[in-house]
């Protein structure tokens, strides 16, 4: 595969050059809250970036991606409580427990297609959230506080901000490597293939639910990783964590950034999280100047500006940021 | 005993309640092929404008009605401006665009009433119970709701089968270009079916918000709920919404009134108040599950799909 100088592949790479470079300028400026904001992007980025492997190459509309996070979190955060905080006991566990996971639901609701599929895979994600809701002893509703982030026998330090966010980010670039190869693998093509008409695929002789089912395991994975990651970076969990709200959140990230490439969701992660935090400060410059003084209340309402532009993006914009980048090169 | 009777009452109102939403929702599928996540916000609204309206009307019967007839043009606006591109498309755009308008009516809600929630306190004259076997009482509120919902639902029977506008619905929904060709107003239709979908949801939030609280994101977890409902009864079928809501409805109440006692029987006291509801919402979405796998239609396949 010979890579060429195109605009996608530049976005790619200032992206990834930006993001390395987060740590060194916050430690310049000492601004702490965007160490802690990008940690969190990426961590999402990394669950965007499986979903988008079942959604965008499967053609598996999974509406129930949260409750991977929400698993791998309440591993970490369960063991962490009955005093087991050994990563090397915690992480593959939580990651197998998710995988264990995707394989029922996909076993059952792959045999569904279209709306079916969204809603079944929204409905195990909620019953994984109302499980969570009944855990008293790790807090119920309201949510268990992690007191300890993952040990690894002294080896690597995860409480380490700095170290934390490269840890992230290296695991980020290891996901889209894999989904990269893995997209564009036999494997893969066979799953693209059953995305644009499976019952020929079938005739050739692929046997597509397996291959699917396959897909959706590893998706499960990385998303179980990603919630492992998600609740060492918070040190708390609660059934928040797998709000179907929130599993709607990463599928807007993946269609932002674009479902046709592997490194969109990213692109996406970054763009959503970043207009959320950045959203308040814009409405706040507007009306000032339109009226001569900041407006603070209007701050407040940033999502009556990011619910339409959901929409307007959804109807104007089908290829996401990504597909912009590549129309621009062309066009 | 007693309680049984009256615990299956309740399941049977929460079933109402669901029928009303799904009812909605499956029309809206069923005839648009809309997936329509922001049929909830309708719950809340609906809600919103009954308690504001019955505060200025100082009239529980006058503010229900008009804040059906508010909650009806608010989805035919709606559906104008922000449904009507989204037809056609496909259902991740349909999950996409609604789950931004949800997002915008929540916070549009926070923007008009404040983020504290509102209550609607009932007339006086439905606070008692009335007796409805010898010897078992029973709110008379919650049977109000029982009876008005089904005068709903056999409204909406009557209006699909037997009117003309009935007839145009369901033939939008098995051809759409043909009945275009022949001369209907296929978008003004539309329109009509999304206003009443919007009515029935607004209905069910106001007559709900009595027994519980008006605030935002009331209709997030129920809306959920009502998706398993037209799932388990067969997408686009009333029927099957009809009998897989009272069914939802009955497995919740029973699965939270009984299930807390049985966990009890086996584990501790507190396990069993903390599992009981979660064992009984995971109860309906395993009878989901069971209904996806083995009849991937639902219970009461839409003849017409």
């Amino acid at each position: 595969m010979t890579t060429h100088l195109t605009a996608r592949n530049a976005v790619v790479v200032a992206m990834i050059a930006f993001l390395m470079l987060v740590p060194v300028y916050a430690a310049t400026t000492g601004n702490t809250f965007m160490m802690t904001l990008f940690t969190r992007i990426i961590i999402l980025a990394i669950a965007a970036v499986s979903l988008n492997l079942i959604m965008g190459f499967g053609g598996m509309v999974s509406f129930g991606h949260a409750a991977y996070l929400g698993i791998g979190g309440y591993v970490v955060g369960i063991l962490a409580k009955e005093g087991i905080d050994s990563g090397f006991v915690q992480w593959p566990l939580a990651i197998a427990l998710s995988g264990l996971f995707a394989l029922g639901v996909g076993a059952l609701s792959l045999r569904t297609r279209g709306v079916y599929f969204i809603m079944i895979t929204l409905a195990f994600a909620q019953v994984v959230y109302y499980v969570a809701n009944g855990l008293d002893r790790y807090g119920g509703d309201d949510g268990l506080t992690i007191q300890r982030r993952s040990e690894f026998g002294g080896l690597i330090n995860l409480s380490n901000r700095t170290f934390f966010y490269y840890l992230c980010l290296a695991l980020l670039l290891a996901t889209v490597y894999l989904v990269w190869r893995m997209v564009n693998s036999r494997f893969g093509m066979a799953i693209q293939g059953a995305r644009s008409n499976e019952r020929r695929m079938n005739a050739i002789g692929f046997p597509t639910f397996r291959y699917k089912l396959i897909c959706f395991v590893i998706a499960g994975l990385i998303c179980g990783l990603a919630g492992v990651l998600l609740a060492n970076h918070t040190n708390f969990i609660s059934p928040q964590l797998m709000h179907w709200t929130r599993s709607g959140d990463l599928i807007v990230m993946a269609v932002l950034g674009g479902m046709g490439s592997v490194f969109g969701p990213v692109i996406g992660a970054v763009a959503l999280l970043v207009l959320e935090e950045t959203l308040p400060h814009l409405i706040g410059l507007v009306t000032h100047v339109f009226t001569g003084k900041e407006i603070a209340a209007a701050k407040e309402y940033w999502q009556l500006i990011l619910g339409p532009m959901l929409l307007l993006i959804v109807l104007f914009a089908r290829g996401g940021i990504d597909g912009l980048i590549a129309r621009s090169r062309n066009g | 005993m007693l309680y049984l009777i009256e615990q299956s009452l309740n399941g049977i109102q929460l079933g109402m309640l669901l029928f009303l939403l799904a009812a909605g929702l499956t029309l809206i599928f069923g005839i648009m092929d809309l997936v329509n996540l922001a049929h909830g916000s309708l719950y809340m609204l609906g809600a919103y404008f009954a308690a504001t309206l019955i505060e200025v009307t100082d009239s529980f019967v006058l503010g229900i009605a008009l804040g059906i007839v508010a909650t009806l043009v608010a989805g035919m606006v709606m559906e104008m401006i922000a449904i009507r591109p989204l037809y056609g498309r496909d259902h991740l755009d349909h999950v996409l665009g609604t789950f931004g308008l949800l997002i915008f009516f929540n916070e549009l809600v926070r923007l008009i009433w404040g983020p504290a929630g509102l209550t609607i306190s009932l007339p006086p004259e439905m606070l008692t119970a009335v007796q409805v076997l010898p010897g078992v009482f029973y709110p008379l509120y919650r049977l109000v709701i029982i009876l008005s919902t089904l005068a709903v639902g056999l409204l909406l029977y009557v209006l699909v089968m037997r009117t003309r506008i009935g007839m145009l619905i369901r033939a939008g929904a098995s051809n759409r270009e043909m009945v275009g060709a022949l001369g209907v107003n296929i978008k003004l239709l539309y329109t009509l079916v999304f206003g009443l979908g919007a009515a029935l949801a607004g209905f069910a939030g106001m007559i709900q918000a009595p027994l519980a609280f008006v605030q935002i994101g009331m209709g997030e977890n129920i809306l959920i709920l009502a998706f398993v409902v037209i799932i388990i009864g067969g997408i686009g079928s009333i029927r099957g919404a009809f009998v897989a809501a009272v069914l939802v409805g009955l497995i919740d109440t029973m699965g939270r009134a009984f299930l807390p006692d049985l966990v009890r029987a086996f584990l501790s006291y507190s396990a069993g108040s903390s599992a009981g509801p979660a064992l009984s919402s995971m109860l309906i979405y395993a009878l989901m599950a069971a209904v996806l796998v083995f009849r991937p239609e639902g219970l009461f396949p839409a003849s017409n799909k």
